[in-house]
């Protein structure tokens, strides 16, 4: 039993290690502002990662969701500056297109039978052309509503604040929970990324739970645009490149099989710290360059692929489990 | 493709019909796209221009091609090239000479291949996943080496890789081309190749047969790095310097596609190496095809997606039910093993 939490705990471990190793090292990292500011820094990765999680439960994965983060961005700077919407218009808007480019995308990976990792290729592609489309300037988006929203938080004393993005990630982050482990929907996910022909023949719907999956991906990465563009005042057909490779690595560092099935939506939660952590401590170190961030990321990430792989070669009691290449 | 084993001519068909269509749409927008003139030694054209800019895709695409073979991928190639240019930067700025500069990062790019292949074929990791990690790891690693600036060189021995010419032809088609006839040589005249597409239609079964699937595997990762790291020499010489953030960007992505492009199936299996490049020139011939035509170039991605999506859907194994079939089906893809990959169609599986 201890063995299906292990990487979840090594996940922990390695989460409140870190922090107390930095918070050895800067008195100040200890405290709620900087808390406050790691869940706010790394809301619209988190919630864009447990929309991954679902996807890579169910055996697939989807690389539009950085390119569906910018385009949600000049959508909604375009709609509200240049069209003059009122901003809930605008995220309803944004929230729909977004989630049915999602399950468009998951239509095609079922019927025509084809890797997800290529047709979500394409969908980057479309999604960052259409941003571009749009407009390839970054707009500002003035509206007051913005600044009102952007002010909106829990505060705390000693400074700390949890901010409307923080607040919306952790509640993601708990209705993901609840969703996958004790709905109909996160059962036959499991199912569904533990093996395809199995579920199929007990009987769980394939080909819904597949678009449903690539829906929900596309509508959570859509949130996390409307969070970003909150974060950051404007709308970029650029921004969130490469946040597809972020989200990937924290759903591993997580703990989740990348072959599907096994996995915890609070373990990429926790990944997602992980990484905001690594990035913290190089701002806090200051002589520390940007790119060990990713070389540190490389690393954890290298560490927990070999984690994973040593404890499938203990459950399977075979010397170096032969999982699919 | 010099002697494969099954590119009949219906195979090949759509590959170069697909390219003829380019390019004749370019020489109706643009009626000068096919006039070609020699100056200074060196031929010019936009015909030469496409050859020239698709070089550095078309290098990664030879690589890919047979990493896909071996029903793989590697995303890892653009870093690669970005620790190539950067340590030929670096080095060529420290006085040293042309020859160890290009043996120092042509190394290097062969490390981060072994690295890869030794994930992959030792540590049995995923591809995506093995490869993911010097992804991320790799353009720290090329920023480590550059220390974060843009490192420029003026040798002319170094910049004549990326901007010189052999013979009136630039260099860095000389190269593709030489690379391509090394790299078919050797899969095609050995049983190399006939290993790597085994290893990609069953690997345990592979193995069964007497195919050593570690040292393909490795051998095949080995030489993706070599050829990613051409082309970031490739780069770094046209550009005469070294941008360890955004050389090699995305390029990874584009090598996939014009693997696909080219007609090899992300399943493994037969691959067609001069097809690969012949989608990498595809690829560039409507990349500047839109930049001629007056196009904003924003739609370059849209249209490199629509391509995509309609070559994978004549892929597709559920529309190909609908369409008559050549004489030689397609292998039928084995039942999916326990924790197989859910893209692995199964021959059952027609809901």
């Amino acid at each position: 039993m201890i063995h299906r939490f292990l990487p979840l705990l090594v996940t922990s471990a390695v989460l409140v290690v870190g922090f107390l190793l930095c918070a050895a090292q800067f008195p100040a990292f200890a405290s709620l502002r900087v808390v406050g500011n790691l869940l706010t820094d790394n809301a619209f990765l988190g919630i864009t990662a447990v929309g991954m999680t679902f996807v890579i439960l169910s055996g697939g994965i989807d690389l539009s969701v950085g390119a569906v983060i910018g385009f949600t961005t000049v959508l909604l700077a375009v709609l509200i500056e240049q069209g003059g919407w009122h901003p809930f218009s605008a995220f309803a808007v944004a929230l729909a297109v977004a989630g049915g480019f999602g399950a468009a995308m998951g239509a095609v990976i079922h019927v025509f039978q084809m890797p997800p990792f290529i047709v979500t290729l394409a969908g980057m592609f479309v999604a960052r052309g259409l941003g571009f489309v749009l407009s390839t300037d970054s707009i500002p988006i003035n509206h007051p509503l913005y600044a009102e929203m952007g002010d909106m938080a829990l505060r705390f004393d000693g400074g700390g604040k949890l901010t409307l993005p923080a607040l919306l990630m952790l509640g993601v982050v708990a209705a993901a929970v609840v969703c996958a482990h004790w709905t109909r929907f996160g059962a036959n996910l499991y199912a569904l990324g533990g093996n395809r022909q199995s579920a199929e023949l007990m009987g769980v719907p394939v080909g819904r739970t597949t678009v449903a999956v690539y829906a929900l991906s596309g509508l959570l990465a859509g949130l996390a645009g409307i969070v970003f563009s909150l974060y950051t005042g404007a709308g970029y057909s650029l921004a969130a490149t490469g946040v597809e490779l972020d989200t990937i690595t924290a759903v591993v560092i997580g703990g989740t099989q990348l072959t599907g099935g096994y996995g915890y939506v609070i373990g990429t939660f926790i990944g997602v710290l992980i990484q905001g952590l690594i990035q913290t401590y190089i701002t806090f170190d200051g002589s520390l360059s940007s790119w060990w961030t990713k070389i540190a990321i490389g690393v954890l990430l290298f560490v927990f692929i070999l984690l994973q792989k040593g404890l499938l070669a203990v459950w399977t009691g075979r010397g170096g489990a032969p999982a699919e290449a | 493709m010099t002697r494969s084993v099954s590119s009949g001519p219906s195979r090949t068909l759509p590959q170069y019909g697909a390219l003829a269509a380019v390019l004749l749409a370019n020489w109706l927008l643009f009626p000068d796209f096919f006039s070609i003139r020699l100056q200074d030694g060196r031929l010019f054209g936009s015909l030469i221009d496409v050859l020239n800019r698709g070089a550095p895709v078309a290098l990664l695409a030879i690589g890919m091609t047979m990493v896909i073979a071996t029903r793989g991928v590697d995303l890892s190639v653009g870093a690669v090239m970005a620790i190539s240019g950067a340590v030929a930067a670096t080095l060529t700025q420290a006085g040293w000479g042309l020859t160890p500069v290009l043996a120092a990062s042509l190394g290097a790019g062969l490390l981060c291949g072994l690295w890869n292949g030794l994930l992959v074929a030792v540590l049995r990791i995923q591809p995506i996943i093995a490869t993911l990690i010097l992804m991320v790891a790799g353009r720290g690693i090329a920023q480590l080496v550059t220390e974060g600036q843009i490192v420029t060189f003026t040798s002319p021995d170094l910049a004549f890789i990326g901007s010189g010419s052999f013979l009136t032809v630039p260099m860095p088609v000389v190269i593709t081309a030489v690379l391509l006839g090394v790299t078919a040589l050797l899969v095609r005249m050995t049983a190399l190749g006939l290993m790597i597409e085994a290893v990609g239609v069953n690997r345990l079964s592979s193995a069964g047969a007497g195919v050593n699937t570690p040292v393909v595997l490795i051998a095949v990762y080995v030489w993706c790095g070599l050829c990613a790291a051409v082309a970031g020499l490739v780069v770094a010489a046209d550009i005469r310097g070294a941008d360890a953030n955004n050389a090699g960007l995305w390029l990874e992505l584009d090598a996939i596609l014009a693997v696909v492009v080219g007609g090899t199936s992300l399943l493994g299996g037969r691959f067609g190496l001069l097809l690969s490049v012949v989608g990498a020139l595809i690829l560039q011939a409507m990349n500047t095809g839109i930049l001629l035509s007056g196009f904003k170039p924003e739609f370059n991605l849209i249209v490199k997606a629509g391509v995509l999506m309609i070559v994978l859907l004549l892929q597709s194994p559920t529309l190909t039910l609908f369409l008559p079939r050549p004489a030689r089906p397609r292998p039928v893809q084995p039942p999916a093993p326990s924790r197989a990959k859910p893209e692995s169609p199964s021959p059952s599986a027609g809901a």
